[in-house]
């Protein structure tokens, strides 16, 4: 194992010592650059200017970072941005591992392929269209309510669209698939004799579990985890259309600066307010995001 | 207002666009992730293409078509929303891209004053056939010149389920904030004319709300949000109305449900008695279009009768032609109310033309309703 292990870690070196393989480095580091790190500049320079009289003046002012912070219904739309990402990535998580472990371990090798394919046939389908098909299901008329009521279960249409619920079951949709597929990735890799190793030295299926599965499927839960925050934080169309503006979250307010008044500068600090707290999360998952492991 | 005078012919004193070109450089500067590819027309600029900057109800194939065939031209079309979009659109453009713009008529004496619309020859527009009222509007005519023609307007209304909402109470202007339909209520998202409709409720007149008046407008507002079940574009309000989430939708009028109503009759709209808050959308030529000519026939297809009835009923949305000779049939009339028109016209209002200060404390006050 170990001399497995060396000569895969020597072949490696010798890989990045080639000329050709730092030139092939280029391409991508150049395209960062050009279209991650100017932009973010950028933005970061517009969030101190002005919008002012129909213009932008390049001023250097906290102006715009002290409006944001000054003003409740912001503030409170960064923490609904939060407070509905860590719901969606907790429930996430809770339903994709069960259905990843029963998929990696209960599930004979030859269904593997096709079940997982199944289970991520929603990707197939444009992501406005499933949160439109969602409001179909949930509207007051809608297939959950018109069952309820033609059996008798309630008199008057549950209010299903339209709220926090809503947004957090349209994420919950789609971020379950791709959690399952990276804690899936993360379980297959578990080599089998560690379980039948842990079940010999008298561990219970549950220690076996606790002490040997779980911790080694960590990488694949972070990775798909912070994946499942940073796209549900930064998500505009589902709390629109799920959500209904029953509250506003941040990348709404965002596009309410854009779009409505061309207000740049004060997207612009939003968005820098964003990626700070995303930065915070990224630091937070760190530590287990081995993107190797997948 | 302005007096219209049909003499002139042909396009007027074609210059070339000029003076400060201030927003358009802002926009330069801030519009770097648009790409040259997706802002230019797609087709190569042939001696007989015609590239228009429109509203999605420009590119009908019902519409275009006809064109295309009588003067054997190839219409390209990009659609586009709001002003601000399009001016960015043309800064990333190269100059005579584009031949025709479709913008909100309001917004035409700012689009003008930066020196991108071409002054319009008065008998480009059949005058006489366009509602008195739009042709007179405070937009239309910029220092006696004309930079854009009115095609199609309608109201900023009441959209609602006639098999629950008493019409009655639409039409009294309050039932935003009636009790019957509490939970019940959708909101069209666009703070500007929501805004100026709440201050019509309260008895100020859209075109006089100033700064100072955004304090009880804000209260006024945010006594709405208890009966609001959702704020959303057109289409997730039609979305909640359809499937009845909601009975009324505030902002809406005939542009939201008249292309549903042919399938869902218990949906209509209307506006309040004591007046409505009206759109309209104006047709021009940009000054640095090579193609002039091609431009002015293609604005008078649009103001024909076949092409304002075309125009009106687009799949995109329906909603009145500036003109009424459009060719519409009895059952379309219907739709769009045309014989309330008159009164309608009569007693609704132009829209509010705000600083950008008075703008974004608006926008403020219209974020705080919906986290309210």
């Amino acid at each position: 194992m170990l001399a497995a292990d060396d000569a895969s870690s020597s072949r490696g070196g010798l890989l990045r010592n080639l000329p050709i393989a730092r030139l092939a480095l280029y391409p991508a580091l150049a395209y960062s650059f050009l279209f991650f790190v100017v932009p973010f500049l950028v933005m970061f320079c517009v969030s101190f200017w002005q919008r002012t009289r129909g213009r932008m003046e390049a001023t250097w002012v906290l102006d715009n970072y002290t409006r944001f912070f000054s003003r409740d219904y912001l503030v409170d739309a960064l923490y609904n941005s939060a407070e509905v990402t860590v719901f969606t990535t907790i429930i996430s998580v809770m339903i994709a591992y069960p259905l990843a472990y029963i998929l990696a371990f209960r599930v004979p090798q030859k269904w593997q392929k096709l079940i997982l394919l199944t289970t991520v046939l929603p990707f197939w389908t444009a992501y406005v269209v499933r949160s439109y098909s969602w409001l179909l299901v949930l509207a007051d008329n809608g297939i959950i309510n018109s069952a309820l009521v033609r059996v008798g279960l309630v008199a008057e249409p549950l209010t299903l669209a339209y709220t926090r619920g809503a947004t957090v079951l349209g994420f919950v949709h789609f971020f379950t698939m791709l959690l399952t597929l990276t804690i899936y990735s993360s379980l297959i890799q578990i080599p089998r004799n560690f379980k039948q190793a842990a079940s010999d030295l008298g561990a219970s299926p549950l220690q076996t579990f606790l002490h040997v599965t779980l911790p080694l499927s960590v990488p694949g839960v972070a990775v798909g985890a912070f994946l499942t925050f940073v796209i549900t934080i930064g998500d505009y169309i589902t709390p629109q259309i799920l959500g209904g503006n029953s509250e506003v979250l941040i990348p709404q307010a965002i596009i309410l600066q854009v779009q409505r008044s061309a207000n740049f500068p004060m997207a612009a600090v939003m968005s820098l307010v964003l990626m700070v707290l995303v930065t915070c999360v990224y630091l937070l998952f760190n530590r287990h995001l081995k993107m190797d492991r997948l | 207002m302005l007096n219209i005078t049909p003499a002139r012919v042909g396009i007027a004193t074609p210059e070339s666009s000029c003076g400060s070109l201030s927003r358009r450089s802002f926009l330069g500067s801030t519009a770097a992730g648009l790409t040259a590819s997706s802002l230019t027309p797609s087709l190569a600029f042939a001696a007989q293409e015609l590239n228009i900057l429109v509203w999605c109800d420009h590119a009908d194939t019902k519409l275009l078509l006809p064109f295309e065939e009588k003067y054997g031209v190839k219409v390209n079309s990009k659609v586009y929303e709001g002003t601000g979009t399009a001016l960015s659109i043309l800064e990333q453009s190269a100059p005579g891209d584009w031949d025709v713009l479709v913008v909100d008529a309001p917004d035409v004496p700012q689009v003008a004053s930066l020196g991108i619309l071409e002054e319009l020859s008065e008998d480009i527009a059949p005058w006489g056939d366009i509602f008195p009222r739009l042709a007179d509007a405070p937009w239309t005519r910029i220092d006696g010149k004309v930079y854009a023609i009115p095609e199609k307007f309608g109201y900023y209304g009441f959209c609602y389920n006639k098999n629950v909402v008493d019409p009655a109470d639409a039409r009294r202007g309050d039932i935003a904030w009636n009790s019957k339909y509490k939970g019940r209520i959708g909101v069209y998202d666009y703070y500007f004319p929501v805004m100026q409709m709440v201050g019509l409720s309260i008895g100020k007149t859209p075109s006089e709300i100033t700064y100072d008046d955004l304090g009880i407008i804000r209260e006024r507002l945010l006594e709405m949000r208890p009966n609001v079940r959702t704020v959303g574009d057109i289409v997730s309000v039609q979305n909640a109305l359809v499937t009845g989430s909601v009975d009324v939708i505030v902002g809406g009028a005939e542009f939201t449900v008249s292309n549903l109503i042919p399938t869902n009759p218990h949906l209509d709209w209307v506006i309040a008695d004591s007046g409505g808050l009206i759109w309209n959308q104006g047709i021009g030529i940009l000054a640095d279009s090579s193609r002039k000519e091609l431009a002015a026939d293609f604005l008078r297809w649009i103001l024909s009768p076949a092409g304002q009835g075309s125009l009106a009923t687009s799949e995109c949305f329906w909603a009145m032609p500036a003109s009424r000779a459009a060719s519409l049939s009895a059952d379309q009339k219907a739709i769009l109310r045309w014989d309330e028109q008159e009164n309608f016209l009569a007693s609704s209002h132009f829209s509010l033309l705000p600083e950008p200060d008075m703008d974004f404390e608006m926008l403020d006050i219209w974020t705080e309703f919906l986290q309210s």
